[in-house]
């Protein structure tokens, strides 16, 4: 070890490693139905990517949960994302590739997605 | 990346408690449904509430899981981990409210403690350094190496306020500034983990759970007083401890963290472990370094004072586990940060290992100054089966009790010590209404007196002979000149003993005979224990009206003094009666009594 530069960045590396065990309130939740019909229409790789790009982008102020059925089965898998103070954003028929978008857009640059949302896709 | 990380406690309550099988079941289980790659499990230090062991916490939901026995993994991986439902049940139930989890930060228990010395422990993974690393590890002595002079670091330390936590309570700027004002080829840097009192475990707690504090703290100290080595005299008997800090260690010189030219400020520091072998003279300062010269551990006289000629005949620093493991953070955030804490003479907060008759046994840290009250009713959670508070005892066998009358002292070093205990390394032992006095101060000196290392006469001979006296108390064969006798020997020792073990091993006699005199009043004139504890002093009975003539109580007696026949009342024989009190606990009927 040479200099403090050197200690900042595995202090950084691990950040986001370790980011998970502080309080988590305040934090942006990124919630995936994990039923069996979420799991049967492909949440887990959904779920996985989602851990993947935030982890990738360093946001540390989300957490990625899970939950059971959320009762509209025909959409899964369905991802809700909950900011606080701010209304809940559902987001159905993901796949990992809608997971790196909602990623970028919506939880980097507070653009809602809208085509992959549940509004837009009842319309259809 | 994780979406999940499991701290399951890998301390040496909880593993004893099993968390060890918990780890094992739990990595299967996540192997079974797939999930290794996506939750993390990862073994840490000790939580402190040690009482309701093995512990579990699962992040991001923060949940407190308690108590766990294996053949629980299977629902928690299944509902909690894969379905992401908390399983309520098996939660520690003081964070359950209706249908809402509580944080465990508002909980009786954690709500009042404030967490310097234990920050890491059950947190970070103790085993991986980038971890501590996370949490700022390792920049203070970056921030001292790179930013201050060694005296800087010395005024920061003396401003802090930081006394000595192993129980002396000598302020630990003055100690590394007398070091450093002694001109030598070699200084030495030692950390006295010789944790020996009854009861006590924080020191192992922070060796367990944060071992690089401990080498950072000590790096820093080095470059104070312009030391070079440093040793760390750890118990054997703390093989897990022993373990992790020597991975750490290991740990360390790979990173370049001990070595040579430390962040390239020409800064040399490396540490070596020296195990002791269990005797408790060795946490005394002088006795320890002779044992890690490598003799046998028996005190010297002092001055000359280590920081004038300590180990090997070098100007040496000897500070405890807990004193260091505050170090990096009075650094990070300054002395007024640290004094901003606990009351005028005492900064800081205390780590205290609650046992005794408590709920929540287990460790605790709180501000200096906080009430012993708040600690036993608090934090402790209250006396079980609703027994009344007698005293605490705090400092051990050096130590003394607290009685009821004065649970509301404020706890710090001075206030300790002005009501005739002391803070000792923080056991704090809680004793309810069925603990006689005299039992205990008896208790303590038959500890002083197996381990008093026979040097000094004054200490081998004269412990003996207190012990004798409470014995012969606690057998009814006591006379009222005997509390003078004990009084005067008990002074006669504190004056003449050469090092801190006979100094202060009268302190328990003097204490209780202090606060409770009339026990041991009771004892020499009634010949009754009133707790019922002194067993030459009880007897059983058998209450005629109450007997049923079950028998039970008959064919539980190991000594077969409990003879009667059926449906008539039973009878002891007081001749063949061992006093073990196993009848009273079976018996139903409450018809058998000791007086």
């Amino acid at each position: 070890m040479k200099s403090l530069a050197e200690l900042q960045a595995i202090r950084d590396k691990m950040k986001n490693k370790v980011g998970l065990r502080e309080d988590s309130e305040g934090a942006t939740r990124v919630v995936v139905g994990m039923a069996t019909c979420g799991i049967a229409a492909g949440a887990r790789p959904v779920l996985a990517q989602f851990t993947e790009e935030i982890s990738k982008r360093g946001l540390t102020n989300v957490t990625v949960t899970q939950t059971g059925c959320i009762g509209i089965c025909q959409y899964e898998p369905v991802v809700e994302v909950f900011e606080p103070g701010k209304e809940k954003v559902t987001y159905v028929k993901m796949t990992p590739e809608k997971a790196v978008r909602v990623v970028n857009d919506h939880l980097v640059n507070s653009n809602v997605v809208r085509e992959y949302t549940i509004g837009a896709n009842a319309e259809e | 990346m994780f979406r999940s990380h499991v701290l399951v406690c890998g301390g040496t309550g909880c593993t004893s408690s099993g968390s060890e099988a918990i780890l094992s079941a739990l990595q299967a289980e996540l192997g079974k449904k797939g999930l290794t790659e996506e939750v993390k499990v990862i073994k840490t230090g000790c939580f402190g509430l040690c009482a309701l062991g093995p512990i579990m916490i699962v992040y991001p939901e923060g949940s407190f899981y308690s108590m766990v026995k294996p053949e629980d993994i299977p629902e928690i991986v299944e509902e909690h981990l894969l379905k992401g439902r908390i399983v309520k049940r098996l939660l520690y139930q003081e964070t359950v409210e209706g249908d809402d989890v509580k944080s465990l930060n508002e909980t009786q228990f954690y709500k009042k403690q404030l967490r310097v010395a234990l920050r890491n422990c059950g947190v970070i993974n103790p085993e991986n350094i980038d971890e501590y690393i996370a949490f700022e590890g390792y920049e203070a002595l970056g921030k001292c190496l790179t930013e201050y002079t060694p005296d800087q670091v010395i005024q920061i330390v003396k401003d802090s306020g930081l006394r000595g936590r192993g129980g002396g309570g000598f302020p630990t700027g003055v100690k590394w500034s007398l070091a450093r004002a002694n001109d030598a080829d070699q200084k030495y840097v030692c950390c006295n983990a010789d944790e020996g009192d009854p009861g006590a475990f924080m020191d192992r707690s922070i060796l367990e759970g944060d071992p690089h504090a401990l080498i950072e703290a000590m790096a820093i100290a080095g470059y104070a007083i312009g030391a070079t080595q440093g040793y760390i005299y750890v118990r054997a008997e703390y093989p897990i401890a022993v373990k992790r800090l020597e991975i750490a260690i290991g740990q360390a010189r790979d990173y370049g963290l001990l070595g040579k030219n430390i962040f390239d400020s020409g800064f040399d520091f490396d540490l070596d472990i020296r195990l002791g072998a269990g005797a408790f003279v060795c946490g005394e300062e002088t006795a320890l370094m002779t044992s890690i010269e490598g003799h046998r551990g028996e005190p010297r006289p002092r001055p000359p004072f280590p920081a004038q000629k300590g180990l090997f005949g070098k100007p040496t620093i000897l500070n405890n586990v807990e004193t260091y493991a505050n170090i990096p953070q009075i650094i990070l955030k300054g002395a007024d940060w640290f004094a901003s804490m606990g009351t005028e003479k005492s900064k800081g907060t205390k780590v205290f290992a609650l046992g005794g008759k408590i709920h929540n046994t287990g460790l605790v840290e709180i501000p200096m100054g906080t009430t012993l009250r708040e600690i036993v009713e608090e934090i402790g959670g209250g006396i079980p089966n609703g027994k009344k508070f007698k005293a605490a005892q705090t400092g051990g066998p050096s130590g003394g009790c607290i009685p009821a009358s004065l649970i509301d002292t404020p706890i710090d070093y001075d206030n300790l010590i002005k009501i005739g205990s002391m803070m000792g390394s923080g056991g704090l032992i809680v004793m309810d209404e069925d603990t006689c006095m005299v039992d205990i101060a008896k208790f303590f000196l038959e500890f002083t007196v197996d381990e008093s290392c026979g040097k000094c006469t004054p200490c081998r001979i004269g412990t003996k002979r207190l012990l004798e006296l409470l014995t012969k108390i606690t057998h009814g064969q006591g006379e009222m000149e005997d509390i003078d006798r004990l009084e005067e020997l008990c002074y006669y020792i504190k004056e003449n003993s050469l090092c801190g073990l006979g100094q202060t091993a009268p302190n328990p006699v003097l204490s209780t005979l202090r606060y409770f005199r009339n026990e041991y009043e009771a004892h020499i004139n009634e010949k009754k224990c009133p707790a019922g504890v002194c067993k030459s002093l009880l007897s059983f009975e058998i209450l005629p009206e109450k007997c049923k003539g079950c028998t039970l109580c008959a064919k539980i007696c190991p000594a077969g003094a409990i003879t009667g026949t059926v449906k008539q009342p039973h009878v002891i024989d007081k001749a063949k009666c061992v006093k073990c009190g196993a009848c009273i606990e079976k018996c139903r009927f409450g018809a058998i009594v000791k007086k």
